[in-house]
């Protein structure tokens, strides 16, 4: 029989707060291991119920988890300390993340940060004494059509200005101190205080013809259930798909590789980790058309043999989790999901969501099974490829939320409409998360193919100093090559769009890109873990009017090594930034070049100020140099 | 026919490997040797310090990671590939705290050694100067951090070959720490004898009271350049 999976986020924890009335950690932990099947693969699901319950992840409840499972306890922190959204520290009792990009950056978002940490009575980064508030800033949330916004215990803000950051902490403070120590926002303890922008908006600004088209739910399920296995891969391979989230790799193949791998369980995996900066058009597919993306993820089980799929939903997207679980849960009453779906003798398939917890890195594949396998979200090295050794090392086939729309609808209409659209390399249509210095974010349903000139027409920008084309691990495209077409063969994208009008400084984009990758290096290699923060420090130097002609070889070559030589995807694009820009805009940075041949990194008045300030006394004219 | 040994060619020289085998176990059988940091004979690989990165068929891979194939053509002893090496060690000393000339480990330091063997004369990229913890609380072992280059070795040896997992690493990153499972060395299940205390490159994890048994000079790679016992064997094989 398969296992039905009903729980939902807050399942464990009602239990494991009914079993005591003063629980020691160990008792409440026990409780929440046991309610996971004490199953070390779910180690996500457990650490984020015990952060619930307790508020942090103490060094007592990782040694608790731990004595549960039967692990040793460094394996448990290996695991907590990787994950921004997991606190090893204790933080306030409203933890308030805001997201820095370039986008919310020219929203408004340091002016909002300021005024949620003045509010507060904290600096930014740092908890109030009264352990009410944390202010925090986080990677892009999935909001850039909504910036500024923010987390606040997971719900989401937008559209933030300096005057609502003042209106919610007033009232967050008001709220009761409930027994629970991160009470949801802005439930019941916040009830009847003014809250504004406590949604998120859709924002699907452009309906297109496959994705965002009339369809009838289940309707691309029961066709292929009609077919053989074989038939429905088949025809993913006649429809020429490929993988939406930015890669490409045609989805026929993928699934023929995995359906022929032996073992004695095949998996779906949907990648709704939705990191790379810009991008949200995922959000919107799981807000409007959930049931599109579990038929299509339901049609790669039938095709693949597989009766267990997953979504790993990143942790920015936590609000979404109840209408998915709902959604789910509908679809197991309608019998499409469950024991012979739709009818379907011997076809038993059932979907779990797995919340991730702040890493980009999970978007990437391989980390993303090691992240559903309760480990750190460290990239595998292939081969072997996760079609042959994935979750749990058995055959798996992970793709993108919008790819298993695409496919549904092309076993809804057949692999020769929907090769209809597009080019004949990139096939079909193309969701675009459009954000920054434009009229209408939103995400935009356009026919592969299209040019970012015509995308600009489109979305009405007629002055554009530079659009980011697939987020940071992507391209800063110039006005002269405009004419590009957003296609895999040409100017590939999972659908981060960023545009920047005029006045806006490339390089400041490109120094706070650099920074993300920083931030979100997993550290695995020794390329991508030390050489973004040196990338980071050469990129200062010379954004700090102190770079030569020689910073910028050092910088160039430097950030080919890191292109080279890092293991996975997030390595080999962090040095796409700089390397973009420099080939694309080489006149911002000769802008900022200094004449002579050296110049060291700091002053010489900076590199002595300490001492001097010890020795209490003013500089002497040598020691003023620059 | 699968079990049967093939051929493959790293820089023209033509190397015979058996399945299952990967690049540098192949190389390393024939006596050719890709510099590596991270990889152990005796561990299972890891990939992280991405040293032994080649070029197989055209594609950047490292070489303890990737499974040997018939009629592989590998790229290892190349400038580029060189060049990029030396940047990556360059990184690793910047990115630590190390000071060759009073570290105990000097000469038996692999990290050191390929810095040599590779030409890095003087590191050129900033220095990141990091604040990293002493565990000296052991009454055996000693745990300098400020040496450590994440390279696992001591993490899978714990794990894999003494069965006690002892370490495992913090954080993600530039500020990922090699931690231990405990709040000190002295109170997790370490011993001396233990395979992850003998397999660390550098001067992070050392035995007290033996830094001096061998004077400098006389040391390892004094004596000849990392990788030289290898390549003796594809020598004597030519005789």
């Amino acid at each position: 029989m398969m296992p039905t999976e009903t729980e939902t986020r807050t399942e464990p924890m009602a239990e494991a707060n009914a079993s005591a009335a003063a629980p020691q950690i160990a008792e409440i932990i026990d409780a929440i291991v046991k309610a996971f099947g004490a199953e070390r693969t779910r180690l996500m699901d457990i650490v984020q119920a015990v952060q619930q319950r307790l508020g942090w992840v103490s060094d007592e409840a990782i040694r608790a988890i731990a004595a549960a499972l039967g692990v040793h306890a460094v394996e448990v922190e290996d695991m907590v300390s990787f994950y921004a959204f997991l606190n090893r520290a204790p933080k306030g009792r409203f933890h308030i993340r805001l997201s820095k990009t370039p986008i919310s950056l020219m929203k408004g978002a340091a002016e909002v940060a300021q005024a949620f940490a003045q509010a507060a009575g904290v600096s930014i980064g740092g908890t109030s004494a009264d352990g009410q508030f944390t202010v925090e800033w986080t990677s892009d949330i999935g909001m850039a059509d909504q910036e500024p916004a923010a987390l606040i215990n997971g719900t989401v803000v937008t559209e933030l200005t300096a005057a609502d950051a003042h209106a919610i902490i007033a009232a967050l403070g008001q709220s009761q101190t409930g027994s629970n120590p991160l009470p949801l926002f802005p439930g019941a303890d916040a009830q009847g205080a003014a809250l504004p922008h406590a949604s998120v908006a859709s924002n699907l600004a452009q309906s297109g013809p496959i994705v965002f088209r009339q369809g009838r739910r289940g309707d691309g399920m029961r066709a292929a259930l009609t077919r053989s296995p074989e038939s429905v891969i088949q025809e993913m391979t006649k429809a020429k798909l490929r993988g939406r989230g930015g890669a490409g790799f045609p989805t026929g193949l993928k699934w023929k590789l995995c359906r022929q791998s032996i073992s004695a369980a095949h998996h779906v995996v949907c990648n709704a980790d939705e990191g790379e900066p810009g991008t949200f058009k995922d959000r919107v597919l799981l807000t409007e058309l959930p049931d599109l993306v579990f038929d299509g993820m339901t049609i790669a089980g039938y095709a693949l043999g597989a009766r267990h799929g997953l979504v790993y939903l990143r942790g920015e997207y936590a609000y979404l989790w109840d209408s998915l679980q709902a959604t789910l849960q509908n679809r197991r009453r309608l019998g499409l999901l469950g024991h012979n779906v739709c009818g379907c003798e011997g076809f038993d398939f059932d979907i779990r969501l797995q919340l991730g917890a702040g890493a980009y890195i999970c978007g990437e594949e391989s980390s993303l099974i090691e992240s559903l396998e309760g480990k750190r979200g460290a990239p595998r090295d292939r081969p072997p490829f996760p079609t042959d050794r994935g979750y749990l090392h058995q055959p798996t086939a992970v793709d993108n939320v919008e790819t298993f729309a695409c496919v549904a609808r092309i076993m809804e209409q057949g692999a020769d409409w929907f090769a209809g659209y597009g080019t004949r390399e990139s096939t079909g249509t193309k969701l675009l998360s459009l954000s920054g210095d434009c009229p209408h974010p939103g995400v935009y349903e356009v026919p592969f193919g299209i040019t970012v000139n015509e995308l600009l027409d489109l979305v009405g920008v007629p002055d554009a100093a530079f659009v980011q084309v697939g987020g940071p691990s992507g391209q800063c495209v110039a006005p002269k090559d405009y004419g590009r077409r957003i296609a895999f063969e040409d100017l590939s994208t999972g659908g981060s769009i960023m545009v920047f009008g005029p006045g806006r400084d490339v390089l400041d984009t490109a120094r706070q890109f650099t920074e993300f990758f920083v931030e979100e290096s997993c550290g695995w290699c020794t390329p991508c873990r030390v050489g973004t923060t040196l990338l980071e420090k050469i990129l200062d130097k010379i954004l700090g009017d102190r770079g030569t002609l020689a910073d910028i070889a050092a910088l160039e070559a430097l950030a080919n090594t890191v292109m080279r030589m890092s293991r996975c995807g997030l390595g080999q694009t962090a040095a796409n930034p700089i390397l973009t820009t420099l080939r694309n805009f080489p006149e911002a940075y000769e802008a900022r070049l200094r004449p002579e041949s050296f110049l060291p990194r700091v002053t010489l008045t900076e590199a002595l100020a300490e001492a001097i300030g010890l020795q209490g006394r003013e500089p002497v004219a040598e020691e003023q140099r620059t | 026919m699968s079990e049967s040994k093939f051929t493959f060619t790293i820089d023209g020289i033509e190397v015979e490997a058996e399945p299952g085998q990967t690049i540098i176990q192949a190389c390393d059988a024939a006596g050719v040797y890709i510099p590596r940091l991270c990889h152990h004979p005796d561990l299972e690989p890891a990939g992280h310090c991405r040293v032994c990165t080649c070029r197989i068929d055209g594609r950047s891979s490292s070489a303890c990671t990737m499974p040997a194939a018939e009629g592989m053509t590998v790229e290892s002893d190349t400038p580029e590939l060189n060049d990029d090496r030396r940047t990556l060690i360059e990184m690793l000393f910047v990115e630590g705290n190390h000071f060759c000339p009073s570290c105990e480990m000097s000469g038996h330091c692999e990290l050191q050694a390929l810095g040599y063997r590779l030409g890095l004369v003087a590191p050129t990229l900033p220095y990141l100067w990091p604040e990293r913890e002493l565990d000296a609380t052991h009454p055996d072992i000693f745990i300098d951090r400020n040496r450590c280059i994440l390279c696992s070795r001591c993490i899978r040896a714990s794990r894999t070959v003494d069965g006690k997992s002892v370490f495992g690493f913090e954080g993600r990153g530039i500020h990922m720490r090699l931690n231990v499972d405990a709040k000190s060395l002295d109170e997790t299940a370490i011993e001396a004898a233990d395979k992850a205390v003998h397999v660390c490159p550098v001067g992070c994890i050392v035995i007290k009271r033996t830094g001096y048994r061998t004077p400098y000079g006389e040391r390892a790679f004094d004596q000849a350049p990392i990788g030289s016992d290898i390549e003796a064997k594809r020598a004597r094989g030519k005789k």
